[in-house]
């Protein structure tokens, strides 16, 4: 109360509930402002000293590369990779087999008969254009690998789904399955997978299956339950046994909702293909990585740009497909029309090339691949940004990166490990405390102690710049219909689009630097934090502002004072989602520069030879996940009791 | 019993035969029925076990070709009488006969068998299939049934046709009106050719002009092919229209059940009186519960008229004499009326 007192004569009159609370967050301040303090001075008291260096792999690590290679020759799985291998080679083969205009001509037709000529013209240019890049074989890898996952998908996804979809019992088993699924990072366990599945197309696959299977379930699932339950009831009535009930109305009804499920597992499969080029899946996701690797700005962004063709191509097939399946259904003369059609179209692209042979592979002349207009663009782009760009990193790198990694790397681990734990202590209990001194203590074991301080270094960074960005852009969506209308979509596009894309333009203005791995992160991280602020922002009652304002605040006051303290609970939620995007995107960040942890993973996945430090590096991220995933959690619940009080 | 019952005026075996029957929604839902809480009303059982009692130990007999409509207002537990008879939900205590066999015996495959042959159902939103024709929409209980593809359409197209449908079977259902619709649901309970059909509200998703020629189709329909019926109705004009007898519920409990002027003129309760409050009695009372005795020296000439009879009817024939009607069944005078008799009656329905 004397805290409140003190205050007083400064403050407005307040009411009585938020006075409760006050002294807690007051008091909370202090405690962090004495935290930061006290670190700040043991650091500059002992900097540098108590060193524990990463040197020779000591036996965690051997012990993993023992594991790992062991793991390789598990026989359980072998059967599982000859079946996947089998797969893919067969695809390959058919791919091969068809040509390009055979493949022309059967994705065309496949478009015809699901999503009507608009489409199958969309898909024929689409498939062209893969060609015309240049990228014609790496696009058919990508496509059977992204056909394998998919079907695969919904093999298991849609029995499945149906289960959870009639029975309350296994849905509620299978919701918190799908809920884990979703939120685990996939870079994390591409390492994992690829220690049973071995690196190629199998371990792709079933990452990907993993990654894509969820929307599948989740929608069967929901599609399932919409069915009205006047028709269901009426064909129980009727005397249908509970599979004609399932045959007759739940599946047709629902049909789609599938639909849209199946899209979305789609899209999600070429996302993660592409990154599950990083266990060497073949595809486009290959060349994208391999440009990156060389810095090749221009082949990066064909590669990229060939990706983004496919997914839109994808995207809009399926989507069209979902609203005709309706009226699709009703037309049978329209339907046999087109599958006259279809089949001219099939039988003219396999044919083709025995009438003219000319037009038996693609000829490379034809090809007008866009990496060196690209390279030459960007080389003077970068010209006249390289001034900027370079002295906005050396600024960043110097007053921001670099005092903060040497906080990290320079203070004593034991002290850091307390840091944190103290940390956890003000914002949680003793439980969130525990755990983080364990997880950090593991870090510490697996001797990768520095290269944790470096990632750890540029986490807090990018999750420190991924929530000032998604409080900007998310209170003014939150504010402005309008603005919520030109974001949206913007939005939307940065969640689907795999992360290599916009890698590229990111090397391209940064270089392969620290910053441009943090960059990638916010990117990566942002479009996710800024909806749930927005969100957030937009469900403060309209009375309370429209009381703010009635007493004369204006929008400054209005917004600092009213909605982002009412929205704390979900702007806190934010800054934990966008913790654990931030962590999905350590791998990728140790591959364009910015070391650490990342990187001992991407070098572990690319040489047998550092397998077992790339998997300790694996669990050391993870472990670093977990504990900052459970201290922001811990900010958020605090925060929520003590408003409780008020 | 505790619900009071009325004896079918027939001596024939019930078409349908409910007996003591209860459904209990809510934890532990078996041990209501004849426990204490029992006779506790809803709020109080609701604030005790957390169970809702929608039918409490209702029993009552439908005989053969007859149309029985259960009424009561909204939440009366209609619709959930109605699934326990026919098991789509499972009663939590009590029996149902249909033709002396016991429904609530049967096992699955009986259950099946039964919905499959002999009862079907329509229902309020009509539970059409929406991506299926009129006609096969129809054919739908045929082909669940197993019968082949040529007879079922055969027997839709017929009672398509009987339905007032046709040149609409190669229709979907969005491009039917809603009172179409229902011809559909009507039609594909028909097809089957069930002994006894149950409606579930059928008509009150339609307008009331609409509403009144389905109901002159259900009328019809009964008189083509005689079904045993069972209809449920919040409306009282339509049971009057259609039921033989009329159960009226209130809380789950069946708490009168009879002829439509047995409703009218002898309300059980305040419940039912308000009810029947807004029904003209002169559309359903009979000359029985208007008559009076002989007065000593009144004339005897007067027009013989029926006791069933309804007053609206009675009103040419005893406005044209004066001398009062007599009511005779069987030869036997039973009493008389006369002008200002059904004055009374009617200047009374009028204020009332
Ligand atoms: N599945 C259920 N679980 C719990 N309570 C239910 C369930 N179904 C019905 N009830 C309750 O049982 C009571 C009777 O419902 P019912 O649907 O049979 O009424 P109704 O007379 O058909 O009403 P309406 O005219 O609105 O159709 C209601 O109080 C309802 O809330
Ligand atoms: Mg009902």
């Amino acid at each position: 109360m004397t805290a409140v007192t003190a205050d007083a004569p400064s403050a407005p009159p307040a009411p009585p509930a938020p006075a409760g609370a006050a002294p807690r967050r007051f008091g909370m301040k202090w405690q962090l402002l004495a935290w930061f303090v006290s670190w700040i001075v043991l650091w500059l008291l002992l900097n540098g000293k108590f060193p524990l260096e990463a040197g020779t792999p000591p036996f965690v690590q051997d012990a993993l590369q023992n594991f790992a290679s062991n793991l390789g020759l598990v026989s359980w799985t072998q059967p599982i990779i000859n079946v996947l291998n089998g797969l893919y080679n067969a695809g390959v083969w058919v791919t091969k087999q068809l040509g390009w205009t055979g493949m022309i001509g059967l994705g065309s037709a496949l478009a015809l008969l699901v999503a009507g000529w608009r489409m199958a013209l969309l898909t024929a240019l689409g498939m062209l254009s893969f060609g015309v890049l240049g990228l014609w074989d790496e696009s058919m890898q990508t496509l059977v690998l992204i056909a394998i996952s998919v079907l695969l998908s919904l093999l298991i996804g849609i029995p499945l789904g149906i289960a959870c979809g009639l029975s309350d019992r296994f849905n509620r088993i299978m919701m918190p399955i799908l809920d884990t699924l979703q939120i685990m990072p996939s870079l994390a366990y591409l390492g994992f997978i690829a220690l049973f599945f071995l690196i190629g197309p199998p371990s792709g696959i079933v990452a990907t299956i993993i990654y894509a299977i969820p929307p599948t379930i989740r929608l069967t699932s929901v599609g399932i339950r919409e069915v009205s339950e006047a028709s269901v009831e009426a064909s129980r009535s009727l005397g249908a046994t509970g599979w004609q009930v399932l045959r007759d109305v739940q599946l047709p009804m629902s049909r789609r909702t599938r639909v849209v499920g199946i899209n979305q597992t789609v899209m999600a499969a070429l996302s993660m293909i592409t990154i599950a080029a990083l266990v060497a899946a073949p595809g486009l996701g290959q060349s994208v990585l391999g440009a990156l690797e060389i810095l090749n700005i221009g082949a990066a962004f064909n590669s990229g740009l060939a990706l983004v063709i496919m997914a839109i191509v994808l995207d809009r097939v399926i989507s069209a497909a979902s609203t005709r399946s309706a009226a699709g259904q009703r037309s049978k003369k329209e339907t046999w029309t087109n599958r006259a059609v279809a089949a001219v179209l099939i039988a003219v692209g396999a044919l083709l090339p025995a009438i003219a042979p000319k037009t038996a592979t693609w000829n490379q002349a034809w090809s007008h691949p866009i990496t060196d207009p690209v390279n030459t663009a960007t080389d003077s782009l970068n010209n006249v940004l390289y001034p900027i760009t370079t002295a906005f990193t050396e600024w960043i790198t110097v007053w921001l990166i670099n005092p903060l990694e040497s906080l990290f790397t320079g203070t004593p681990w034991f002290i850091v490990i307390a840091a944190f734990a103290v940390l956890a202590l003000i914002l949680g209990r003793v439980r969130t405390a525990m755990t983080a001194i364990l997880c950090l203590a593991g870090c510490v074991v697996i001797a990768l102690w520095p290269d944790t301080m470096v990632t750890l270094t540029q986490v807090v960074l990018a999750a420190a710049l991924t929530l000032i960005l998604g409080l900007l852009i998310g209170v003014w969506i939150g504010r402005s219909k309008r603005a919520d209308r030109v974001w949206r979509p913007i939005l939307d596009a940065g969640q689907v689009l795999p992360p290599f894309v916009y890698l590229v333009p990111c090397l391209t203005l940064f270089g392969s630097t620290r910053l441009t791995a943090i960059i990638a992160a916010v990117i990566y991280a942002a479009p996710a934090v800024i909806k749930i602020v927005g969100e957030g922002i937009s469900t403060v009652p309209s009375d309370t502002i429209e009381a703010s304002r009635s007493v004369g605040a204006n929008s400054w006051q209005e917004i600092f004072k009213v909605q982002v303290p009412m929205a704390r609970p979900i702007i806190l939620v934010a800054l934990n989602q966008g913790i654990i995007y931030v962590m999905a995107m350590v791998v990728i960040g140790g591959l364009v520069g910015g070391g650490g942890l990342g990187y001992e993973v991407v070098k572990g996945f690319s040489q047998e030879r550092d397998v077992g430090v790339g998997l300790a590096a694996g669990i050391a991220i993870v472990l670093l996940g977990v504990m900052l995933d459970r201290i922001s959690q811990s900010a958020g619940r605090v925060r929520r009791t003590s408003s409780d009080v008020g | 019993m505790s619900s009071p019952t009325a004896t079918p005026s027939q001596t024939t075996e019930p078409a349908v035969s409910v007996r003591n029957l209860w459904k209990v929604f809510g934890p532990k839902a078996e041990t209501i029925p004849g426990s204490a809480h029992a006779e506790l009303s809803p709020a109080e059982l609701k604030a005790d076990t957390g169970c809702v009692a929608a039918v409490r130990d209702v029993s009552f007999d439908v005989a053969p070709g007859e149309v029985f409509v259960v009424m009561g207002l909204s939440g009366s537990g209609k619709s959930t009488l109605v699934r326990c008879i026919t098991r789509l939900i499972e009663p939590t205590a009590g029996d149902v006969f249909v033709d002396g066999d016991n429904l609530s015996a049967a096992d699955e495959k009986k259950l099946r068998e039964l919905r499959r042959n002999r009862f079907s159902m329509v229902f309020q939103h009509f539970g059409l299939l929406p991506h299926r024709r009129v006609l096969d929409n129809v054919a739908y209980g045929l082909e669940v049934r197993g019968d082949g593809k040529a007879s079922r359409l055969a027997r839709a197209q017929e009672v398509v046709e009987l339905v007032g449908l046709s040149g609409f079977e190669n229709s979907f259902p969005d491009q039917l009106s809603g009172g179409m619709q229902q011809r559909v649901g009507l039609a594909r309970a028909l097809a089957g050719d069930p002994d006894i059909m149950f409606f579930d509200e059928p008509f009150s998703a339609l307008d009331p002009l609409i509403r009144r020629g389905m109901q002159d189709e259900v009328l019809r329909l009964h008189h083509e092919v005689g079904k045993t019926m069972v209809f449920i109705t919040h409306d009282l004009s339509e049971a009057l229209r259609l039921g033989d007898r009329i159960a009226i519920m209130r809380n789950g409990r069946i708490v009168q059940l009879g002829r439509p002027d047995e409703l009218v003129g002898a309300p059980a309760d305040d419940y039912v009186a308000d009810f029947t409050r807004d029904i003209p009695r002169s559309h359903v009372l009979t000359m029985r519960w208007i008559m009076r005795d002989v007065k000593p020296g009144e004339p005897l000439d007067g027009p013989e008229l029926s006791p069933d009879l309804v007053i609206r009817e009675s009103i040419a024939p005893i406005t044209s004499s004066s001398a009062p009607a007599r009511i005779v069944k069987d030869g036997q005078l039973l009493g008389l009326v006369d002008r200002d008799d059904l004055l009374a009656v009617i200047a009374g329905s009028a204020q009332g």
